[in-house]
C-alpha cells in the first residue's frame, strides 16, 4: 500500500510535471496563434513591398537602358527576369556607332590627305596628254606627294619628291636636270603643249632615257630653229646691209655729185674767166648736173631698195621675235641694232642729201638769178652801148669820153635805178623775206616736225633697243642668278636626298639587323629547344631506368622489411595474446594478474607503432598494477549489489532521512520486479526506475553484455548509485582493459594479416 | 561501497544502542538521584539517547550528501 502510494506520488509528480509542460506548450501555441494574425499582416506587408520594388525596377529599366544594364550586371538573375518582362535589350545604338565613328575618323584623315595631294597634282596638271602614264605612277605620285608634304614643309613652291625610294640615284640627277630644264622651260615660256604639261608636272617622274631624249630633242629643235633663224637673220641682215650700204653709197655719191655740182655752179658763177673756160665750166657743170641727177636717181632707187630690205629685215626680226626663243634673242637684238643703225645712217645720209639738195637748189636759184641779172645787165649794156661787146673789160682804150660819160651816166642812172630797185627790192625783199621766212618757217616746221619725228622715232627706236638690250642683259643676269639659285636648290636637294638616303639606310640597316637577330634568335632557340628536348628525353629514360632500379631495390628492401614487419607483427600478436591470456587469469573472486608485464611485453614488441604504443599507454593504471576482475566475478558481485541497491532505491540527496531509509527498505521488501528484463533499445523516462534498471542490467549481465549493464547501472541515481559506484568503476576498468586489448589484438591481427603474404 | 552501508548500519545501531542505553542509565541515575525514581527521566534519557543515536545515524547516512559551504564575506 505504501509502495502504491509512493509510486502514485511519484507518478503524479511526474505526470504533473508533464502536464505542466504540455500546458506550457499549449499556452505557447495559443500565444503563437494569437500572434499569427499580426505575423500574417507583417508577411503580407513585406510581400507587397517586395513586389512593388520589383515592378518599379522593371518599369524604370524599360525607360532607362543604362539602369537596366547596371541592374543586369549587378543582380544575378535580373537578366532573365528583365528579358522576360521587357524583351532583349537594344544595344545596337551604343558601341558600334562609336566604333564606326572611330573607324571613320582615321580613313577620313587619310582621304583628306590623299584628296589634297590629288588636288595639288591635278592643279599642276594643266592638260594631261599622257593619262596612260599617270595610272601606273599614281601610287608613286601619291606617295611622293605625301613625302613631299612631309619632307618639305607644305608650301606653294613646287618641290620634287625623293625619287630614291623607287629608282637609283642616277635617276635623281636626271630628274634634277629634268627639273632644271622644266623650270627653265617654264621661265622661257611654254613652247609646246606637251612640254608645258611636262613643265607643269614636276612631280611626274620620267625615265632617264626619256628625259635625255626629250632634252636632246628639245635642244635639237632649238638649235635648228635658232640656226634657221640666224640664217634668215643673217641673210636678211646681209641683204639689208648690202642694200643700205649701197643706198648709203649711192646717197653719198649723190651727195658728192650734188656738192660738186653746187661747187661747180658756184665756181661758174663766181669766176669770170675766158669763154672757153666758161664753156668748159658750163659743160662740166652740165656733166655734173647730169651726174647729180643720175646719182640722185640711183640714190633714190638704192634708198627704195634699202628701205625694202630694211622692211624685210624688220619683218624677219618680228617673226623671229614672235618665235620667242631665248637663245635667238641676242641675234635678234643684234639684228635690230644693225637695222636701227642702218636706218639711222640712211636717214642721216638722206637728210644730208636733202640739205645738199636744198643748198643746191638755193645755189641754182642764185645762179639763175645771177644769170638773169647778168643777162639783164648785158642787155642793158648792150642796149646802151650796142657796139660794146660783152667782154667789156678788155675795152679800156677803145671807148671815148662820151661813151664813157654816157656809160657813167647810164651807170649812174642804173645805179639810181638799182638803188630804187634795191630799196624796192629791199622792201619787197623784206616782205618776200617775211613770206619766205614764213614759208621757210612752215617748211622748217615741217622739216622740223619731220626731223623731230624721225629723231623721236630714232630715239624711240634707240630707247627700245636700249631697253631691249638692258632687258636682254637683265634677263641674262636673272638667268644666271636663277641658275645659281637652281644650282643651290639642286645642291640643297642633293644634300637633302643624301641625308634622307642616310637616314633610310640606317633605318633599313636597323631593320635588317633586327630581322637578322630575330631570325638568329629563333634558330638558336629552336636549336636549344631541340637539344633540350633530347636532353630531356635522355634524362627521362635515365630517370625511368633509375626509378625502375630503385623500385627493384625498394621491392627487395620492402621484402626484407615486410619480413621484418611480419616478424614484428607476429611478436606483437604473441604479446597481445599473452595480454589477453592474462585477462583470463582472473579467478572468481580475485582480480587477474597485474597486466604490467604483459603490457611491457606488448610495449616492447611494438616500439615503432605509435598506435599500439598509445593503446598500451591507454591501459588504465589500476589494471596494470592490480589487474582486472573477470566478468563472472562482476556478475556475482552484481547480484549481491542488486539487493542492496534495491534497498536504498528511494535515498538521494533530498530524501536521506532515516525514515526514508525505512520506507526504502519497506519498498524493497514489498516490491517485486522481474529478475531479468529485456532492456529496450531506447530508454524512456519510466525506465529510469532503479528496479527496472537493475533488472535490465541483470539481464544484460546474464547475456554477457557488461557494457550495456554498466551503462544501465550508470543511470542509477542517489544512494543506489553510491552503492554501486565501486562495482561500476570495476566494470569500467574491466571494460576499458578489454577494449584496449581487443583493439590491440585487432591491430595485431590486422598487422599480421597485412604482413602475411598470400602464397 | 556496498559494504559501507552495512558498516554504517552497524555503527549506527551500535551507536544508537549505546546511546539509548547510556541515556537510560543516566536517566535511571537521574531518576534515582534527583527525581525520586520517576520514570520520566529514564524515558527522557532513553529518548535522548535514541534521538541522539538517530540523529547521529541520520547524519552518518547523510554525510555523503552534505554540502559544506563557506560564507564569503564581502569586503
Amino acid at each position: 500500500m505504501l509502495r502504491v502510494c509512493l509510486r502514485g506520488v511519484k507518478a503524479t509528480a511526474q505526470k504533473s510535471s508533464g502536464r505542466i509542460r504540455l500546458t506550457n506548450v499549449q499556452q505557447c501555441r495559443v500565444y503563437t496563434t494569437g500572434e499569427s494574425s499580426g505575423a500574417s499582416r507583417v508577411v503580407a506587408a513585406g510581400l507587397l513591398t517586395v513586389t512593388g520594388g520589383i515592378g518599379g525596377t522593371i518599369i524604370y529599366a524599360k525607360w532607362d537602358h543604362k539602369f537596366r544594364a547596371a541592374v543586369e550586371k549587378n543582380v544575378p538573375y535580373s537578366e532573365w527576369l528583365l528579358g522576360l518582362a521587357l524583351g532583349p535589350a537594344s544595344q545596337d545604338a551604343g558601341l558600334p556607332i562609336r566604333k564606326q565613328m572611330e573607324s571613320i575618323q582615321p580613313p577620313s584623315m587619310m582621304e583628306k590627305q590623299m584628296r589634297t595631294s590629288k588636288a595639288k597634282s591635278e592643279k599642276k596638271l594643266k592638260e594631261t596628254t599622257e593619262p596612260a602614264l599617270s595610272q601606273p605612277t599614281q601610287n608613286i605620285q601619291e606617295a611622293s606627294a605625301e613625302a613631299t608634304q612631309i619632307i618639305s614643309a607644305i608650301s606653294e613652291v613646287q618641290s620634287i619628291p625623293a625619287p630614291c625610294d623607287t629608282e637609283p640615284a642616277a635617276a635623281a640627277e636626271d630628274c634634277k636636270e629634268c627639273s632644271d630644264h622644266n623650270i627653265a622651260l617654264e621661265t622661257a615660256a611654254v613652247l609646246q603643249e606637251t612640254e608645258s604639261a611636262g613643265a607643269a608636272e614636276p612631280l611626274r617622274e620620267r625615265s632617264a632615257e626619256e628625259v635625255a631624249a626629250r632634252l636632246a630633242q628639245q635642244n635639237q629643235d632649238e638649235k635648228d630653229i635658232i640656226a634657221s633663224l640666224s640664217a634668215r637673220l643673217d641673210d636678211s641682215l646681209a641683204s639689208s646691209a648690202k642694200a643700205t650700204l649701197q643706198a648709203i653709197g649711192a646717197q653719198e655719191a649723190a651727195l658728192q655729185a650734188i656738192t660738186q655740182h653746187t661747187h661747180k655752179l658756184k665756181e661758174a658763177m663766181e669766176t669770170e674767166g675766158p669763154t672757153e673756160e666758161k664753156s668748159t665750166q658750163w659743160k662740166d657743170l652740165e656733166a655734173a648736173l647730169a651726174d647729180r641727177t643720175t646719182s640722185v636717181n640711183v640714190a633714190k632707187t638704192a634708198l627704195v631698195k634699202a628701205n625694202e630690205a630694211l622692211d624685210s629685215l624688220k619683218s624677219v626680226i618680228d617673226k623671229s621675235r614672235g618665235l620667242k626663243i631665248t637663245a635667238a634673242r641676242p641675234l635678234i637684238l643684234a639684228a635690230e641694232e644693225n637695222l636701227h643703225k642702218m636706218v639711222v645712217d640712211l636717214d642721216k645720209v638722206v637728210s644730208k642729201v636733202q640739205s645738199a639738195e636744198s643748198e643746191a637748189k638755193i645755189v641754182a636759184q642764185y645762179t639763175e638769178l645771177v644769170n638773169e641779172a647778168k643777162q639783164q645787165f648785158q642787155r642793158e649794156v648792150s642796149s646802151l652801148t650796142p657796139e660794146i661787146q660783152a667782154n667789156w673789160k678788155g675795152l679800156t682804150g677803145k671807148l671815148s669820153t662820151d661813151d664813157l660819160n654816157a656809160l657813167i651816166a647810164h651807170a649812174h642812172r642804173r645805179i639810181d635805178q638799182l638803188n630804187r630797185e634795191l630799196a624796192e627790192q629791199r622792201v619787197r625783199g623784206q616782205i618776200h623775206m617775211e613770206a619766205a621766212l614764213e614759208q621757210q618757217r612752215a617748211e622748217d616746221q615741217k622739216a622740223l616736225d619731220k626731223a623731230v619725228g624721225t629723231a623721236t622715232q630714232h630715239v624711240k627706236e634707240e630707247a627700245r633697243l636700249e631697253q631691249e638690250r638692258k632687258l636682254a642683259d637683265l634677263r641674262e643676269v636673272i638667268e644666271a642668278e636663277m641658275r645659281t639659285q637652281l644650282r643651290r636648290q639642286a645642291a640643297a636637294h642633293t644634300d637633302h636626298v643624301r641625308d634622307v638616303l642616310k637616314v633610310q639606310e640606317q633605318e633599313l640597316r636597323a631593320e635588317a639587323e633586327q630581322e637578322l637577330s630575330s631570325k638568329l634568335l629563333e634558330q638558336e632557340t629552336r636549336y636549344r629547344q631541340l637539344t633540350q628536348e633530347q636532353l630531356d628525353d635522355f634524362t627521362l629514360d635515365m630517370n625511368a631506368a633509375y626509378a625502375r632500379l630503385k623500385g627493384v631495390e625498394e621491392a627487395i628492401d620492402s621484402h626484407v622489411e615486410a619480413e621484418e614487419e611480419a616478424r614484428k607483427a607476429h611478436r606483437l600478436w604473441l604479446s597481445v595474446e599473452a595480454l589477453t591470456y592474462t585477462l583470463k587469469t582472473a579467478s572468481a573472486e580475485s582480480p587477474s594478474m597485474p597486466l604490467e608485464d604483459a603490457a611491457e611485453a606488448v610495449r616492447a614488441s611494438c616500439v615503432d607503432s605509435d598506435f599500439a604504443l598509445a593503446l598500451t599507454s591507454a591501459l588504465p593504471e589500476e589494471s596494470l598494477k592490480r589487474g582486472v576482475y573477470s566478468e563472472a566475478s562482476l556478475r556475482a558481485r552484481f547480484n549481491s549489489l542488486r539487493s542492496l541497491a534495491r534497498r536504498v532505491a528511494l535515498i538521494d540527496e533530498s530524501h536521506n532521512t532515516l525514515y526514508q531509509y525505512f520506507l526504502s527498505y519497506v519498498q524493497a521488501a514489498l516490491l517485486f520486479e522481474k529478475q531479468q528484463e529485456v532492456p529496450p533499445t531506447q530508454l524512456r523516462s519510466e525506465d529510469l526506475d532503479p528496479f527496472k534498471l537493475l533488472s535490465y542490467a541483470s539481464y544484460c549481465l546474464e547475456h554477457g553484455d557488461l557494457e550495456l549493464a554498466a551503462k544501465l547501472v550508470n543511470q542509477l541515481r542517489g544512494e543506489a548509485r553510491r552503492v554501486v559506484e565501486d562495482w561500476l568503476t570495476e566494470a569500467r576498468l574491466t571494460l576499458e582493459t578489454r577494449q584496449v586489448i581487443s583493439l590491440l589484438s585487432a591491430y595485431a591481427n590486422a598487422v599480421g594479416l597485412g604482413t602475411t603474404q598470400a602464397p | 561501497m556496498a559494504d559501507e552501508l552495512g558498516r554504517k548500519w552497524d555503527r549506527c545501531l551500535a551507536d544508537t544502542a549505546l546511546k539509548t542505553a547510556t541515556g537510560v542509565g543516566i536517566g535511571i541515575v537521574f531518576s534515582v538521584l534527583f527525581f525520586k525514581r520517576r520514570t520520566w527521566p529514564v524515558s527522557f534519557g532513553s529518548g535522548l539517547g535514541l534521538g541522539m543515536g538517530y540523529s547521529n545515524c541520520q547524519h552518518d547516512f547523510r554525510s555523503p550528501y552534505l554540502i559544506h559551504g563557506h560564507v564569503v564575506k564581502d569586503q
